[in-house]
């Protein structure tokens, strides 16, 4: 009984359904029935699948099955309104995003309840979290396409972009990929996830309430079919993704050589890390709104809680009562904190891979759950970092509890991971946290918080979490291209090296051997062959003959460095400015090697001179590259600082073959990156005369590391390595395609042009450009106040 | 007419007399004897203010409260007020119909309607001045309801020390049943726990068979640390109840204020086996409000802290917003607070 007095009692809760009856008449208004969204109206498709609410497991409604005639369709329709779309300008865009911001505002609830009913978040989430996220991320680009002319000078939208998202926040990762596709002057064909389709069309039908052009955003529904037809058209020049990183992986190899532009919104397994002086209960929130919100269905869910010895017992203690007081259940209930999981399939994964920890002995605590598609916020303890439920994205509300004992090994615990999304560093002083969140690979770093989003703030992955970022001015960056020079004629193959005794070569006084350069020693091919460099006149010289070994040898080398991106930006423009001093004394003896080459001796003269500008210019950068303290919440600092990449693979172009290697390198270590270098295939000695430079300029052993020979089976090799975090290939287009296709293995950011499209020696030489595509930008999430 | 006292319960279920004011399940928790005063206890316990604003933020958006349940949360939260009056100009008149309102705060068509009127509904306490505490007993005498006195020079605390505890000796004198006391601030912003502790102490056996409830006069102590500390100290020192406000403060209860000294209260629960009450004050003005607070006793210490034994919202204009919210269920309609009695 429910009266007053019962109540009186227990004083529990009760029920507080939110009305779902507006929805209800939309999706009776579409008879339950939805085709694809093109060129401003719903078109019929033949095939359809069923839409479920998850919570109750009945099919709310059916939606088309994209084909690839569909998908052709939208594509011409984004074409056809693209030119028109950029050509508005910036003021008028943001017009048109700022109309779109006000209408979903205006259908705030209404949006809430249907994301719901779709999804299975609980509608606090949905109300609180989402709706309002997505309208802040429009207004938030409205303004940037207000301002997009003139911060964004040189740059152009991409065309048309495909996008593709996921089901577990539908309509924010629609907010997050159009509304800076449309700021820029893209238009846009989406593909909603096949469990969560329903926002995005109700999206398109408020978009076209709010007067949005026809054909600018369309809606195309479907499975991973749908998906690959998008990302493989012809018609599209840019690709953004979020969802799993296996899916991530087959994009890439799709995307691979095709010249698309590309973003990847990965998978995660974050650390959620607590220090000793941390404020535990705090901490506990912290956990709540980290793993066991949205169902744990959050890329960036802090799904492991490393916990210092001394206090994880007491944390353990915490999270177990926190986890009775958690309400699972109808989604629509205000007082719900976990609601359904998205699908049954997804249940029975989570489910699958729990059993698996627990036969690996891992112990469960959970809280209660109701019948149906749910699954209860579950903490396990007695797990080991081998473990499957420690090491594999769960994307449920499942947390492993682990310990460690000193900051140290708190680092190499959250480090210990493919991914790179995001951290949660709990402690209350401010030297140990900002320490952690300097040394943890993650995109995103939330001091003391967690899961706190803005459209004002960068949001994406390091490694095989994905490249490109979201949001703020990093997030625009995705959606416009600079002008890319473009080769008259493309870089052809070099013949490939001969190994044989070739013919007389031209004499030195006393004969040089060109060794590789390897952690800061002259070391010789493994193979122990050579091949012969060509002058205008025949054979100049021999160079080493590199091969995956030393290759492997040479990112050992680079992986060993200690320190070098840490340093100070000052420590390593005083480094570099060293470089430059050293070449320049050292000028005559490059530009005679230059004009072995085949050189005249004024180019010669130049490509040194250049070279030498070129490094002070990059050394002047060493220091001056900075990020940026975007505007988030009150109270909250929030910093976005460029980091250096890792270790990079770098293959250069054949033509400059000093200046090429040059402006590869420098901006890359300029920037506190370590890389291995394949230089100019067929003149490799002036970057081997390089190394004796290096040597005597202070530059730490490993920092640069070149390996010359055969640049495709190279590139190919560094693309493939685990352990580089990044490839600039300038070559071929084959070559730029297999060192693409290779790089699936860890993601690996890629940077492919021809090699013949830039004059090395012009302003397209150098730039921003190439220190944004050295570094990777972290965002640090600070809150204040005492 | 047929004897039908034994049909009469509290609203936790509780048979009592016709006209007495339930009692609800107090004597099975153990008044707190107070600890030995441990520094270590509250001394560099981090309390992350963002958080705990954020914390405060989702507390009422996570829960809601509709309809009966909404209707008997309310009159829980009438049960746990303590009516108060603590103005310059209070007399005996004005003590009078506080406590007229303390007996009854709910009409009678109200409480019909909520199917409550067999049961005695009434205020927690009654909260006066020391001079008034006479004419509150005086009226309030056979009701149950007991009459609480602020004391110790209150709201500032800047009287000599043995003046402070005399006033406590009066106000029981005078019938007062709790003691609302200040703590000197002074000792907190310097750092002076253990004279603090010392201080506490002194009042609580100043008190006797008193209940004590300890102002900590959060706003003036600032920090969400220094809340901290001093309920962790005023706990150890043997206070019944820790108390967020005067009212007199320029910030009073606030949600996060009250999610550190609640957390203190479960800090020191499992450390002593001890359960301490907590009386936000000032500042709660709305049925939401009683809500909010209600809530975050039960997520963060559970469903004994809605018990007026363990949980007292010290108000005066609270009471009226909720008559009116529970004349709105009953009737579906909207009240107008000219048809309620004023307190």
């Amino acid at each position: 009984m429910n009266t007053i007095i019962d109540i009186l009692t227990d004083l529990d809760y009760g029920t507080a359904p939110e009305d779902p009856s507006i929805v209800n008449a939309w999706l009776e208004k579409h008879a339950r029935n939805f085709g694809h969204f093109i060129a401003g109206q719903f078109i019929e498709s033949g095939e359809t699948f069923s839409v479920l609410n998850p919570a109750t497991g009945k099919t709310i409604a059916k939606a088309a099955q994209g084909s690839s005639a569909d998908v052709g369709l939208a594509v011409s329709a984004a074409r056809k309104a693209q030119p028109a779309w950029a050509s508005l300008g910036g003021h008028d865009r943001a017009k048109h995003l700022y109309a779109i911001a006000r209408h979903i505002q205006q259908h705030s609830r209404f949006l809430a309840v249907l994301e719901t009913i779709d999804n299975g978040k609980p509608i606090r989430e949905s109300r609180d979290i989402d709706i309002p996220l997505v309208v802040r991320h429009f207004y938030h680009h409205a303004g940037w396409a207000e301002l997009v002319e003139s911060e964004f000078p040189d740059s152009k939208p991409h065309g048309v972009c495909g996008q593709i998202i996921p089901w577990n926040f539908p309509l924010l990762m629609l907010a997050w990929k159009i509304a800076p596709a449309l700021a820029a002057g893209n238009t846009v064909v989406l593909k909603p996830a096949e469990y969560t389709p329903l926002s995005a069309l109700a999206f398109a039908e408020i978009a076209t309430e709010a007067g949005l052009p026809d054909g600018v955003v369309n809606i195309v529904t479907g499975d991973g079919q749908t998906g690959a037809a998008l990302v493989g058209h012809g018609g599209i020049n840019k690709v953004a993704f979020t969802g799993s990183t296996e899916v991530g992986r087959t994009i890439r190899k799709q995307t691979a050589g095709s010249g698309k532009s590309l973003t990847l919104e990965l998978g995660g397994k974050s650390p959620f890390m607590v220090f000793a002086d941390a404020d535990l209960d705090a901490a506990v929130e912290g956990v709540v709104d980290s793993i066991w919100f949205n169902q744990g269905e959050v890329c960036c869910a802090g799904s492991r809680i490393l916990a210092a010895e001394s206090i994880a017992p007491q944390f353990e203690r915490l999270l177990q009562r926190k986890l009775a007081t958690l309400r699972t259940g109808d989604p629509l209930d205000k007082s719900t904190d976990v609601g359904a999981i998205v699908h049954p399939e997804q249940l029975e994964r989570v489910r699958k891979l729990v059993e698996q920890g627990i036969a690996e002995g891992a112990q469960l605590h959970q809280g209660t759950v109701p019948q149906g598609c749910f699954f209860p916020p579950t903490l396990v303890t007695n797990v080991q970092p081998a473990s499957v439920l420690t090491t594999e994205e769960i994307f449920g509300p499942v947390a492993t509890l682990t310990t460690f004992r000193t900051p140290d090994e708190a680092v190499a615990l959250a480090n210990n991971n493919r991914y790179g999304l995001a951290a949660s560093v709990w402690s209350e002083n401010i030297n140990l946290a900002i320490d952690i969140g300097a040394k943890v690979k993650a995109g995103v770093v939330w001091i003391n918080c967690a899961n706190l989003f803005d459209a004002g703030a960068g949001f994406g992955g390091y490694r095989e979490s994905g490249y490109g970022r979201e949001g703020a001015r990093e997030g625009m960056n995705a959606y416009l291209k600079t002008s890319t020079p473009e080769a008259e004629t493309p870089e052809e193959t070099p013949e490939a090296p001969t190994s044989t005794p070739t013919g007389k070569i031209a004499p030195s006084d006393i004969d040089r051997t060109a060794k590789f350069y390897i952690g800061g020693k002259q070391s010789r091919p493994d193979g122990g062959y050579s091949y012969a460099v060509f002058g205008k006149n025949g054979p100049v010289g021999l160079a080493g003959l590199g091969n995956r070994k030393d290759i492997r040898n040479a990112v050992e080398a680079a992986a060993k460095v200690n320190g070098w991106g840490a340093q100070t930006g000052h420590n390593r423009a005083q480094v570099l400015y060293y470089l430059a001093e050293n070449l320049s004394a050292r000028r005559n003896e490059f530009e005679t090697r230059l004009e072995s080459f085949g050189q005249d001796t004024k180019s010669a003269s130049r490509e040194v001179e250049v070279s030498t500008r070129r490094i002070f210019w990059y050394a002047a950068q060493a220091d001056k590259f900075d990020g940026a303290v975007h505007q988030t919440k009150s109270s909250h600092v929030t910093l976005a600082i460029n980091e250096p990449i890792g270790i990079m693979g770098i293959a250069c172009p054949t033509t400059q073959p000093l200046l090429g290697f040059i402006s590869l390198v420098l901006p890359a270590i300029a920037m506190g990156n370590r890389v291995v270098v394949v230089p100019s295939q067929t003149h490799p000695l002036a970057a081997t005369d390089f190394y004796q430079v290096i040597e005597t300029s202070d530059v730490p052993a490993g920092v640069v590391n070149i390996v010359t020979g055969e640049r495709d089976v190279l590139a190919k090799t560094l693309a493939d390595h685990d352990a580089v975090d990044a490839v600039w290939y300038f070559g071929t287009r084959e070559g730029g395609m297999k060192t693409e296709h290779a790089s699936v293995g860890n993601l690996k950011q890629t940077w492919v042009e021809d090699g013949a499209a830039r004059n090395w020696a012009s302003a397209e030489g150098q730039g921003r450009v190439f220190l944004h595509r050295a570094t990777q930008i972290k965002n640090i999430w600070i809150p204040y106040g005492e | 007419m047929a004897d039908n006292s034994k049909d009469v319960v509290t609203p936790t279920g509780e048979a009592v007399e016709p006209g007495k004011r339930p009692t609800p399940v107090d004597h099975d928790i153990e008044r707190n004897p107070g600890a030995p005063f441990a520094p270590e206890m509250f001394e560099q316990h981090p309390v992350n203010l963002s958080a705990a604003w954020r914390r405060s933020t989702a507390l009422s958006s996570r829960r809601s409260i509709k309809k009966q349940w909404q209707a008997a949360w309310l009159v829980n939260a009438i049960q746990c007020i303590d009516l108060t009056t603590l103005a310059g100009d209070d007399t005996k008149e004005r003590a009078n119909r506080l406590c007229a309102k303390a007996k009854r705060p709910l009409a009678t068509r109200i409480l019909r309607g909520l199917d409550l009127n067999k049961v005695s509904v009434t205020v927690g306490a009654v909260c006066v001045y020391p001079t008034m505490v006479a004419h509150a007993v005086q009226f309030l005498s056979g009701s149950g309801i007991p009459v609480a006195s602020v004391a110790t020079g209150f709201p500032a605390g800047l009287v000599p020390f043995k003046i402070r505890l005399e006033e406590i000796r009066y106000a029981i004198g005078q019938g007062a049943s709790e003691i609302d006391i200040v703590i000197s601030r002074e000792l907190v912003l310097k750092g002076k726990w253990s004279q603090l502790y010392d201080e506490i102490a002194q009042m609580r056996e100043t008190c006797g068979n008193a209940r004590l409830k300890t102002i900590l006069a959060t706003g003036e102590l600032k920090t969400l640390r220094n809340v901290y500390a001093a309920s962790m100290t005023a706990m150890q020192a043997g206070a019944d109840f820790i108390k967020t406000s005067t009212g007199k403060e320029g910030v009073n209860a606030t949600m996060p204020v009250s999610l550190v000294m609640v957390r203190a209260i479960r800090d020191y629960m499992d450390a002593t086996d001890y359960r301490v009450g907590f009386k936000p004050a000032g500042g709660l003005k709305t049925s939401k409000d009683a809500l909010c607070w209600q809530i975050l006793m039960k997520e963060e210490l559970g469903r004994d802290w809605l018990r007026p034994r363990l949980f007292r919202v010290g108000a005066s204009s609270l009471l009226g917003d909720i008559e009116r919210q529970l004349e709105h269920f009953v009737t579906g309609r909207y009240a107008d607070s000219s048809r309620h009695a004023l307190a």
